[in-house]
């Protein structure tokens, strides 16, 4: 893992009126890790994704790309530095085939004409370096299923070669198939050294492909875990604020049935 | 259509039980369990008989509901499919079809436009009374008129994709408003007749009376279409993708040969090729490889599908909507340049009565979906064959026009319920 870090927060603070959204926020992702950002409802996650991709820019902190300042205020400039986001709610036209999907917005255009071989030879090309599986690139999104979904909206975001990818609840709605199908996607993008921020509510989930966990509580960061070295139960009661400080965060770890006493943890189902 | 893992892989022992395929680079990315269509004739067969059963009907219904006309005012009146009567159907479909044209557009957006009927009329307005009353040359009152109907389109779009005002309501304004402001155009006499030799009346009224001409442009067609899929399947194959087999092409080109031909002879046997068809022809070819095969369609086809998806992958949404809405404005005038070319004249009724129904429906009957997202330029031109084929036979069997317009609605009706049914049976079969 390089020393600088591909992209970096630092205390990144975002006010919506009266409300303190995101407080003093710091995140580093390197390139070939999976960072999963968790917390509860309301707990930021979504505002900080934004201010990444540009659509809510931070009101303080800095961002730093490859350990230089930069400005992102707006979609573009993420895309352009190489952040790629995939929201929650896909959004894939249904009426359009994968390769339509694939390539809106940056169609290859021969002599002013759509060139729909070469989009087709090279959504194949995508499609198999990924592993995706799909019935047929030319059939209308509308018709697969909602992992196949996932993994068209997810290589769709890596036609612009990003450097990292953000994926918000990628996994939230999916069948355990097709959750398994969209995990070995997050860990092939891995594989190809790109950095992957995983915002999910699913602590298996997490657990499975991610490198560290960035919690935040309250919009402010809520510790940083190594995944391998950390319980559920840590991760747990740092989003539900079970622990409020390193000395009982210190004394869960010694002890780890203690941490979900204090308050019963909402993510327990998924266990 | 969802992977089913406890189905084996018919592909040779490759097995994806576990969800966790092998190595990258090893797989297809083709599902090889999953719509694999058989090489050749079969496999063509195959697919179609499997589009028709999950509900892509495409232009069967519209065709299927054509040669049923067709056969039933043929039965009543011999003179149905004559030359000249098929010959005059297809002149007075081209200005009703061409304001379907737009109206594809408009629908594919997943909107509507009720305003196309008033903009025809005043657009004919502008231009008689530029042409006639101050002396401007034809071209010239032509081009404003034209030009008319693309700003006042233009101006629907905008208070559709800038302030919000649901194209609904902005083109049920403009239906009103510009049907006063043609009135107000045509002045107090109401009527203004046009120079019968001029341009606009030799819209509908040219005939190229050279067989060559009719039979020229069917084997232009044919050879164009034939050469094209030709070149398209070559590159395909040359690039590894699924290509059509040559047979296909061969069976698709002499599915448009037969038509184009009969057409041309029926053409013949009465006063020739007519402009009115040949232009209409043109903006709908034209128009198609717009929608099909440009980024410009591409980004019209996305926004019916998800606004939201369009926005997101870069589209300009308020851009791409005014534009369709100009477009539309603009194949309402010329359209009612050529209604009004059918009558010699600009006057008060111009672009009243069921001109805005018979467009729209004609859109709609000729598969275009009123849901969005969906349609084809034919189907403009199916539709309104369809429309004026109801016409031309109540017409020649004297059947009066409340029949006339009973008929056409039911029509419409069952064109809609089709679209509706197929929809449905889509998304049963996961393909909506």
């Amino acid at each position: 893992m390089s020393a600088t870090p591909v992209l970096a927060l630092r205390g990144i603070s975002k006010r919506f009126g009266a409300v303190q959204a995101l407080t003093d926020v710091e995140l580093e992702i390197h390139a070939g890790e999976v960072v999963a950002l968790v917390g509860d409802n309301g707990a930021g996650k979504s505002t900080l994704v934004k201010t990444i991709a540009g659509v809510g820019p931070a009101d303080e902190g800095v961002i730093e790309w490859q350990g230089r300042r930069v400005t992102v205020d707006r979609p573009y400039a993420a895309q352009e530095l190489g952040i790629a986001t995939v929201y929650q709610d896909l959004a894939l036209c249904d009426n359009l085939d994968v390769v339509g999907n694939l390539f809106l917005g940056r169609e290859i255009v021969r002599a002013g004409v759509l060139d729909e071989v070469e989009m087709e030879r090279r959504a194949r090309e995508l499609l198999a370096t990924l592993s995706i599986r799909i019935p047929s690139v030319r059939i209308p999104v509308a018709s697969l299923s909602g992992g196949q979904r996932q993994t068209v909206a997810i290589a769709r975001s890596l036609l612009g070669e990003p450097k990292v990818v953000i994926l918000d609840e990628p996994t939230a709605a999916l069948g355990v198939e097709q959750t398994a199908q969209v995990l070995d996607l997050v860990e092939r993008l891995r594989e190809r050294g790109l950095g992957v921020i995983l915002v999910s509510h699913n602590m298996a989930d997490v657990r499975a492909v991610a490198d560290r966990v960035a919690v935040l509580r309250l919009g402010r960061n809520n510790g940083t875990f190594e995944v391998s070295a950390t319980s559920q139960e840590d991760i747990v009661s740092a989003i539900t604020g079970a622990t409020d400080n390193a000395v009982t965060r210190r004394a869960a770890r010694r002890r780890p049935e203690d941490g979900s006493d204090a308050t019963e943890p909402r993510e327990g189902g998924v266990r | 259509m969802s992977a089913d893992p406890s189905q084996v892989s018919p592909a040779g022992g490759e097995s994806v039980d576990n969800g966790r395929p092998p190595a990258a680079g090893a797989v297809a990315p083709v599902d090889p369990r999953l719509l694999v269509r058989q090489e050749g004739f079969a496999g063509y067969w195959s697919e179609f008989g499997r589009k028709l059963s999950s509900g892509e009907l495409g232009s069967l219904p519209v065709v299927v509901g054509l040669i049923m006309i067709a056969i039933i005012f043929q039965m009543r009146d011999s003179a149905f499919l004559g030359a000249e009567n098929l010959s005059n159907l297809f002149v007075t479909a081209a200005g009703t079809g061409l304001i379907a044209v737009g109206i594809v557009f408009v629908l594919i957006l997943g909107e509507i436009d009720l305003s196309v009927g008033s903009v025809s009329g005043l657009a004919a307005a502008v231009f008689a009374v530029l042409n006639v009353q101050h002396g401007m040359p034809e071209w010239l009152a032509l081009i404003v008129a034209l030009l008319s109907g693309a700003v006042i389109g233009a101006l629907h779009g905008f208070f559709f994709a800038r302030i919000g005002v649901p194209a609904f309501v902005v083109t049920l304004a403009g239906l009103l408003g510009w049907n006063g402001l043609m009135l107000e155009v045509l002045g107090s006499n109401g009527t203004i007749n046009l120079d019968d030799s001029g341009l606009v009346a030799g819209l509908t009224n040219h005939y190229f009376t050279d067989i060559s001409a009719a039979y020229g442009l069917a084997t232009l067609g044919v050879a164009a279409f034939f050469l094209l899929s030709l070149r398209d399947s070559r590159r395909r194959e040359a690039a590894g993708v699924p290509s059509r087999p040559f047979s296909e092409i061969v069976l698709r080109t002499a599915a448009l040969a037969v038509p184009a031909y009969v057409v041309a002879w029926l053409f013949n046997q009465y006063k020739g090729l007519p402009l009115a068809v040949v232009i209409f022809l043109g903006v709908v070819v034209v128009l198609d490889f717009v929608l099909r095969r440009t980024p410009y369609g591409r980004k019209v086809f996305a926004l019916g599908g998800s606004v939201e998806a369009a926005r997101r992958a870069g589209v300009n949404v308020a851009a791409i909507r005014i534009s369709v809405f100009a477009l539309s404005g603009t194949m309402a005038a010329l359209g009612g340049m050529f209604l009004a070319s059918q009558i010699n004249a600009a006057n008060q009724s111009s672009g009243a009565g069921s001109l805005l129904m018979n467009a729209i429906a004609a859109a709609v009957i000729g598969g275009t979906s009123l849901f969005g997202g969906r349609g084809k330029t034919w189907s403009a031109l199916l539709g309104v064959l369809v429309i004026q084929s109801i016409a031309s036979g109540m017409a020649l069997l004297g059947i009066a026009s409340a029949v006339q317009y009973m008929i056409t609605g039911a029509v419409l009706l069952a064109a809609v319920v089709i679209d509706s049914l197929s929809r449905r049976t889509q998304k049963s079969a996961g393909r909506a």
